[in-house]
């Protein structure tokens, strides 16, 4: 039988996808269900002085209306931070609490303070515009540099820090520094962005009065962890008396891995009414109050020999969290930031500092890469300008500084297990037709127009897990992966995951290692996600760590299944189980030749008996049935990485930028579905494309979003990109049985960099923030075009 | 979204009867519908006049082309007589919105909303346009009286727009990366006697620039413009671009437009 893994198995999703049959929370209706509208701050800061819901509860179609005051009287808990990160001065972090809804304070716009649920959309919508809220309006902090100077907004909470981090030893860069030659240094901003998943967020909580169970339809990225957060600190259930469904999902990005606060509020008013509760967000509610990305404000620099050696380096970064503390907010800042700042380089001495700030702005948790775009984005801006100011060529530079043997300790924090940087970059420049450039610049040039080339060398740490590792740095829980694999007495499979997809494709690729482990056929295999009800507890799908935790679970419940065939098989056909060789979905008794199918084994398992026989297939110790779990808690994290490149084109007189060629090789360890892969890598570059010329959050100065709606927030569409020209190095990762590293992420980490490297080298070195908008452009071509007629 | 009634009319007669200073005419709905939706506009009814044939269709004469106000936008991109007559009109209709907008939004609903950034307008302007309602003929020149403001009365409807053909024409934008209005448009179209330079986005309303035309009206040539230092005080200034960048693609899209011709 051929082998699934590596091969572009067609998706089994696809049908149900293409055909409109997908299940999304949205689609589930029930039976007698009422609808909710969330009442929401329209003020980005201020207290409540008075809230009165009298003529919303009078108007009609009304079934309740429910406050801060209710939430607080049934001590429903708050959303909460899952990391604590203490601060370089050994102070724990400062969290302010996160009520579900408001009580007192509102923190920004689209904070809720109450929720009206009615018979029907309209009539709650109607009634929403009747609850009174009196504010008293404060001075907001909105702006990410400044917020440690603004007015406090959570009390107790001084200069409006949550925590001020380092990772690295300051002394030893000193040292550094002191010996270099020259000091690269950069300011840069990491700009604010919005997941915009295809998919709002919505629930649907659904109240048992019987079994006294809730059921909560969500779109989430992890129900198990959902679960475990709204029960253990929100209190709206026992576990065993919550059940957390996330159905189809479109998309989540990071966005959908937090418990939000209409989660909670509809679990639990759904009790407290008796009826289920439907919620379903509008576009203008995710821009509002889905969680953003990045927003960072970062000085570094890079200390070199003259020959262009890196001997230390530093960031200063100011991250904003917004208005609270949520699940990644405080991890996403640090630790997985601060370890990959030193991005593939052997820089001897090295430090992160990072203070965290609150502002009156959404709150800020992980989006695709979260960490690692803004760590990579640094590094290479900064290795990018350092080969400019030392004349040395680009890619020659990071060669030069690339680490040459695997495993690889960091000066930071990593061990990374494997890879081939050098390779990876000599691939990625042949594609890129490299050497090229100059014959292509020289034709822009003659037809008015500006051309640059810039390249970038990332590494990623992903697969999160593992536990050790992520315990010790702060994280409140483990971060292993399960699954659970088990046979039907008639031989198809079913496969349960902790891991959830949501446009991921598990459903294919899962089924893909599942059929080469067993020997099924891959249409007698099915996975199972995405229901607290089916399947063990798991951890969810964040951190591309999905097939390099997730997927090593199955693996090895895979295995354990083998291993009780062949003592089965064994029993059997009366030979040694040491004697029974796995095969193609058959056990082989190697000196007979005699063998059984894994379906007849699977059979035997449920069937343990001969008719009219005493006699049982199973040996002695084992019990009937074939079903195996599996919980994997990895030794490291995986590490892909590789080498981009990116050529723009400018119109210096209109500032408009032409991405013209997009070249991505990538390392990502044994690739199981290639077409799987692409579209992994073409959906992250688009994201991270999207960062480095379209795409910006923007509050003005009272703390309201400016980019509110598709109208001024650029997302990018196909048009906006270049056939991507995608290739692949394979160093196998030496740290799970499969060899796969992840690839998730991938694009959005190395496109802004690359992508603004290229922009700023066709503006001869002139510094434009991201996005690099037609005008950023424009004003740099007009100076660009002052500087060159003085040195003319 | 407020409850409203829905009335579907058969004439322009009917639709103007049925017209209440609490009612809007209802085309393509890509402003109207979005807009009640965001709750910045309530209606008591909406009076649908898509299913009134006559205000569909394209008519072209020697001297001019005529399109029917609930027109949609891909008829006029797709018109091999719009692409033989006036050719930029055509490229103009396929640029507008999505393949979404284009496919419901029409040249009527466009120009009676008149919003500051919209493409059709500059056409009207550059182009001679004679805008029919079912109660008089108004010149372009006209009807655009500033920010989503016409000349229109109240159950006023539009019935077609009429374009004069030019001798060349082109239509160049600058579109919001967002939501793909001009942030810039310039429309040029020459005639036998003269030269009109219309110009949208860029201000309250759109606008024919005098200076430009003047000096194309005498070198009809891209130099004849070039480094041209327009004044940017009443230019619009947000967060997709300030005032003198706009002016700035004004000049860069006029020279772009005449290049084009």
């Amino acid at each position: 039988m051929a082998s699934l893994v590596g091969s572009r198995v067609e998706r089994k999703e696809d049908k149900r996808f293409l055909t409109g049959k997908g299940r999304y929370t949205a689609d589930i209706n029930l039976a007698n269900q009422t609808y909710a509208i969330f009442v929401r701050s329209p003020h980005a800061r201020a207290s409540i002085k008075k809230l009165n819901i009298d003529k919303a509860l009078k108007s009609s179609g009304v079934v309740s209306v429910l406050t801060g005051k209710e939430v607080a009287d049934d001590k429903i808990g708050g959303l909460i931070a899952g990391w604590a990160i203490r601060s370089e001065d050994g102070t724990e972090m400062k969290c302010p609490g996160n009520p579900p809804l408001a009580k007192d304070n509102v923190n920004f716009v689209g904070d809720p303070v109450a929720i009206v649920i009615a018979e029907s959309l309209a009539e709650a919508k109607e009634a929403a515009e009747k609850v009174e809220v009196d504010y008293k309006v404060l001075k907001a902090v909105t702006s990410t540099a400044e917020a440690m100077n603004g007015d406090t907004i959570h009390e107790g909470i001084d200069k409006n820090l949550c925590f001020d981090w380092l990772l690295g030893d300051r002394q030893k860069v000193k040292e550094a520094f002191d010996k270099a030659d020259k000091v690269i240094s950069i300011d840069i901003i990491n700009n604010r962005l919005i997941p915009n998943a295809m998919e709002p967020r919505a629930c649907v909580a659904d109240y048992n009065a019987a079994s006294e169970e809730i059921t909560l339809y969500t779109t989430s990225q992890n129900p198990h962890l959902s679960r475990l957060i709204m029960s253990a600190f929100g209190n709206v259930a026992p576990e065993h008396k919550l059940r957390v469904v996330a159905p189809d999902v479109g998309g989540g990005f990071g966005s959908k891995i937090n418990v939000y606060n209409e989660d909670i509020v509809c679990s639990w008013a759904a009790k407290k009414i008796n009826r289920a509760i439907k919620w379903v967000a509008e576009r203008s509610e995710s821009f509002l109050t889905d969680i953003h990305g990045r927003d960072h404000v970062t000085h570094a620099e890079l200390a070199v020999t003259k020959d262009g050696k890196f001997l230390g380096f530093k960031n200063e970064t100011i991250a904003n969290l917004g208005a609270y503390a949520r699940v990644f907010g405080t991890v996403t800042p640090t630790y997985l930031f601060g370890p990959c700042a030193t991005g593939v380089y052997d820089i001897p001495a090295a430090y992160t500092n990072v203070k965290a700030v609150y502002t009156n702005t959404a709150p800020v948790d992980a989006y695709r890469g979260a960490g690692r775009p803004e760590a990579t984005y640094t590094i290479e801006r900064l290795v990018e300008k350092a080969s400019m100011e030392l004349g040395i060529d680009k890619t020659e530079l990071r060669i030069k500084n690339f680490p040459t043997a695997f495993p690889f300790k960091q000066t930071l924090v990593h061990t990374v297990d494997s890879g081939d940087y050098v390779a990876g970059m000599e691939k990625a420049k042949q594609m890129a037709d490299y050497k090229g450039f100059e014959t292509r610049r020289r034709e822009s040039e003659a037809k008015g127009k500006l051309r640059g080339i810039g390249v970038t060398s990332y590494f990623e740490a992903c697969g999160i897990a593992p536990s050790a590792a992520v315990m010790s740095l702060g994280c409140g829980v483990g971060l292993w992966e399960s699954a659970e694999v088990r046979f039907n007495p008639t031989g198809q499979v079913t496969v349960y995951t902790g891991s959830h997809s949501h446009g991921q494709s598990h459903q294919t690729t899962f089924a893909q290692i599942a059929a080469d482990e067993l020997g099924v056929p891959i249409e007698n295999i099915d996975i199972v996600h995405g229901d607290t009800d089916k399947g063990t507890f798991g951890m969810g799908t964040y951190g591309s760590r999905s097939l390099a935790v997730g997927g090593i679970a199955i693996v090895n419940a895979c295995k354990k299944i083998v291993e009780k065939g062949k003592r089965v098989t064994a029993k059997m056909l009366e030979a040694n189980p040491e004697d029974v060789e796995f095969k193609d979905g058959e056990f082989i008794v190697s000196k007979s030749n005699k063998k059984k199918t894994i379906g007849e084994v699977a059979f035997a398992c449920y069937l343990p008996g001969v008719r009219d026989e005493m006699k049982s297939p199973l040996p002695e110790g084992d019990e009937p049935g074939l079903k195996e779990t599996s919980f994997y808690d990895p030794s490291n994290f995986s590490f892909p990485a590789g080498t981009h490149i990116a050529e723009v084109e400018i119109d210096p007189e209109t500032g408009h930028v032409k991405l013209e060629k997009y070249t991505a090789c990538d390392d990502f360890g044994r690739i199981i579905n290639p077409m799987v892969v692409e579209g992994q890598v073409h959906g992250g570059l688009a994201q991270g494309i999207g960062q480095a010329l379209y795409e910006n959050a923007e509050y003005d100065e009272t703390g309201q979003l400016m980019t509110g709606s598709y109208m001024d927030y650029t997302m990018p569409r196909a048009d906006n990109f270049p056939e991507f020209n995608i290739g692949y190095t394979c160093t196998h990762a030496t740290t799970n049985p499969l060899g796969v590293k992840g690839c998730g992420e991938a694009g959005a980490i190395a496109a802004p960099p690359t992508v603004m490297n290229a922009v700023i080298d066709a503006l001869g070195g002139q510094e434009v923030t991201m996005p690099a908008t037609a005008e950023k452009v424009w004003k740099a071509c007009k100076n660009l075009k002052k500087s060159n007629s003085k040195a003319a | 979204m407020k409850e409203f009634n829905y009335h579907s009319a058969k004439d322009s007669k009917e639709a103007s009867k049925l017209a209440s200073s609490g009612s809007a005419f209802l085309a393509g709905g890509m402003t109207t519908i979005p807009s009640m939706k965001l709750g910045l506009a309530t209606y008591k009814d909406l009076i649908d006049i898509k299913n009134i044939k006559k205000l569909s269709g394209i008519k072209v004469s020697g001297k001019s082309v005529t399109i029917g106000a609930a027109t949609k936008h891909v008829e006029v991109a797709n018109s091999k007589d719009v692409k033989k007559a006036i050719p930029s009109l055509s490229s103009l209709a396929e640029g507008i919105g999505d393949p979404q907008v284009r496919n419901r939004g029409t040249i009527g609903g466009s120009i009676a909303n008149n919003d500051p950034s919209a493409d059709y307008p500059s056409a009207c302007i550059a182009l001679n346009a004679t805008i029919h309602t079912n109660q008089r003929k108004i010149e372009a020149s006209k009807f655009f009286k500033g920010m989503f403001e016409t000349a229109l009365k109240k159950g006023e409807l539009i019935e077609a727009v009429e374009f004069q053909i030019p001798e060349k024409s082109s239509y160049q934008k600058h579109p919001n990366p967002a939501s793909r209005y001009a942030v810039v448009g310039v429309y040029i179209a020459k005639y036998k006697s003269d030269v009109n330079v219309a110009v949208t986005g860029a201000k309250s309303c759109v606008y024919n620039d005098k200076e430009m035309a003047k000096a194309l009206s005498g070198n009809f040539s891209s130099s004849s413009i070039d480094g041209m230092d327009l004044d940017s005080s009443d230019m619009n200034s947000d967060i997709h671009a300030s005032a003198e960048y706009r002016a700035s693609l004004v000049v860069t899209q006029a020279k772009k437009a005449v290049d084009a011709c």
